[in-house]
């Protein structure tokens, strides 16, 4: 028994004689936002499925909240919140009544008034739910997922398909959570969201996770070659990779002084976790292609 | 001539209602139930008992059910606009020895009862299944039975409710009597309907893959029926193979089970067990199918 809220030790799924799943490992500690970050069909939303109760598992030893979800109960539904990646609003009721609907399944509910206000619906709560936006509905189905007070939210994808602004409105409310304590697993396969949202990242490719870290770490992001670029007078563009930037900017800044020359566009880069993810997510891609 | 009037009107007022007035009715909207935004009037109704949970849900579903155009003409409308059309226009003809409008009444109940017990569940529940509504439900601690029970109280409260509008508009508007001895029977018959109908309605929901077929399916299978089962046109004049077809299914029984308590032959207590009896197998076999591939998953899902 670990003390994670979320502890997934060699999950594996097949469906006939594909594997979905590949023995993945996943601990989520109370109070983290951890990410499943990977490319669409790498099975992400299997596992959360598998981690919600919603399907079985061929192998593996899975624990949330401390309960097997495929014989959970009553009891573990009242601390665990779902959003599903693709769910229209009830139909025919308004904002206020789909959160009282939702709050009657539970023992000891919010209020709708609150969780609209904590979602920013509320001044759509006699709104008919047809009538909500996209980035609208999406912010009911997280205050529906809300609504019993979880200690633990699943939100499988939950901005695809949003313009820019939907986005940025759902990622303010799930930022919002962060400061309700809510543990929160999310699925995703936009690389903003996980950096912006996410305490932990697990790359998923292909049924594993490849790579695991918090935002600094993942990928070996911390130990890779940093770019020192910069532009001579002669108007060459030059660019380097460096393991220990700071002894190599200032070497050559002494070389650059000696001269007289100044380097007015210099710049150290750090690797953004878009190389670090496109590495690591493209890398089966690219074996696919070679075998094909 | 009298016969093939009515079918003509029958598939004139089931294209209109299906295609013209349904459209035109979005404008006369239920209006939402005005609310007040604080919470004290709504304060969640959490620790419910299991009785007040269905009826929590219950309550929902028959909003969800008001507010859609489409449901409320073909469980509220239709059965309405034909009994008033065929009693109007009919009423006064003889059919076997009796007035029109003692066959049509009984037969229109029935319609009723399927209309709001089985065409218009199937639909709601592979709609909502599909958009995973369902889904979304059954993520919270709300147990399945509730969600079912809840549903189906809706279905059968709209069921009854329209039952007895009928009848009653029938008696009071046409003088269509229900003998006070023949009460019971209709009741029990349209309570034994509607609960046959929604179960077979959650298993043929099974087989339905999409909600953009749930509606043509369903009214492909059930026009048909209907013509074949009395509620149109007496069976009597029917060929007697069609007439034993017909037999074999719920809506020809429900359909004689209305028509009895309202024969002028009819004395005692007028209960055709025998058809109930057949509708109780069918719902037996559709309970079977529905225990076995229901699904609250939408369509790729279910191969879980």
């Amino acid at each position: 028994m670990s003390g994670g809220v979320v502890h997934v030790r060699g999950l594996r799924k097949r469906y006939g004689d594909r594997e979905v799943v590949r023995g993945v490992d996943l601990d989520v500690r109370p109070g983290e936002i951890v990410a499943l970050l990977g490319p669409n069909g790498a099975g992400k939303t299997t596992i959360v499925e598998i981690l919600t109760g919603f399907r079985s598992r061929t192998a593996g030893d899975v624990r949330v909240l401390g309960v097997d979800p495929q014989t959970a109960g009553t009891a573990w539904r009242e601390r665990v919140g779902v959003v599903l990646q693709e769910s229209q609003p009830d139909p025919g009721l308004t904002v206020h009544e789909c959160l009282s609907l939702y709050a009657g399944y539970y023992r000891a509910p919010r209020t709708p008034g609150e969780i609209a206000e904590l979602v920013g619906l509320a001044d759509c709560l006699q709104m008919g739910t047809e009538q909500l936006s996209g980035g609208q509905r999406r912010r009911l189905d997280i205050g529906l997922a809300l609504i019993g007070g979880p200690e633990l939210l699943f939100l499988d994808e939950p901005t695809t398909g949003f313009d820019p602004k939907a986005r940025r409105d759902a990622w303010e409310t799930i930022d919002g959570l962060r400061r309700l304590g809510t543990t929160i697993v999310l699925t995703t396969h936009v690389m903003d969201e996980a950096e912006r949202l996410a305490d932990r990242i697990a790359v998923v490719v292909d049924g594993a996770v490849v790579s695991e870290g918090t935002l600094e770490t993942i990928g070996g992001r911390d130990r890779r070659a940093h770019e020192i670029s910069f532009t001579l007078p002669t108007g060459r563009r030059v660019s380097m990779r460096s393991t220990k930037p700071l002894a190599d900017v200032r070497t050559l800044a002494d070389w650059a002084i000696a001269r007289g020359i100044d380097l007015p566009d210099l710049e150290v880069r750090r690797p953004a976790l878009e190389d670090v993810y496109l590495a690591l997510a493209g890398s089966p891609d690219t074996t696919d292609t070679k075998q094909a | 001539m009298f016969h093939g009037s009515t079918s003509i009107v029958v598939i004139a007022v089931v294209v209109i209602a299906r295609f013209g007035l349904g459209r035109g009715l979005k404008a006369v909207r239920v209006p939402r139930r005005e609310r007040a935004t604080d919470d004290t009037t709504a304060a969640p109704s959490g620790g419910h008992g299991s009785v007040g949970l269905v009826l929590h849900q219950a309550r929902y579903d028959l909003w969800t059910l008001a507010r859609n155009a489409q449901a409320r003409t073909a469980t509220v409308m239709l059965p309405l606009l034909l009994l008033v059309l065929f009693l109007g226009m009919w009423g006064s003809d003889r059919v076997a020895g009796a007035p029109a409008s003692t066959f049509y009444v009984p037969g229109l109940v029935a319609l009723s009862v399927i209309a709001s017990s089985f065409t218009n569940l199937v639909i709601s529940v592979v709609t909502q299944r599909e958009s995973g509504v369902l889904k979304r439900r059954r993520a919270t601690p709300v147990p399945a039975w509730v969600l079912i029970g809840g549903r189906a109280l809706t279905a059968i409260a709209v069921s009854l409710t329209m039952a007895t509008a009928l009848v009653a508009i029938g008696w009071i508007g046409f003088g269509v009597a229900l003998p006070a001895e023949a009460v019971p029977a209709v009741v029990l018959s349209a309570v034994a309907g509607s609960l046959c109908f929604c179960v077979l309605a959650y298993a043929v929901a099974t087989l339905i893959g999409s909600a953009e077929a749930a509606q043509p399916t369903v009214q492909a299978v059930m026009l048909p029926l209907y013509l074949a089962s009395g509620i149109f046109i007496p069976n009597a004049s029917l060929p007697s193979w069609l007439r034993q077809l017909a037999s074999v299914f719920p809506v020809e029984r429900l359909s004689d089970a209305m028509h009895q308590p309202y024969s002028p032959a009819a004395h005692g207590l007028p209960i055709a067990w025998t058809d109930l009896g057949v509708m109780a197998v069918w719902a037996a076999a559709g309970l079977a199918v529905a225990l076995r591939r229901f699904s609250w998953l939408p369509g790729p899902g279910r191969t879980a």
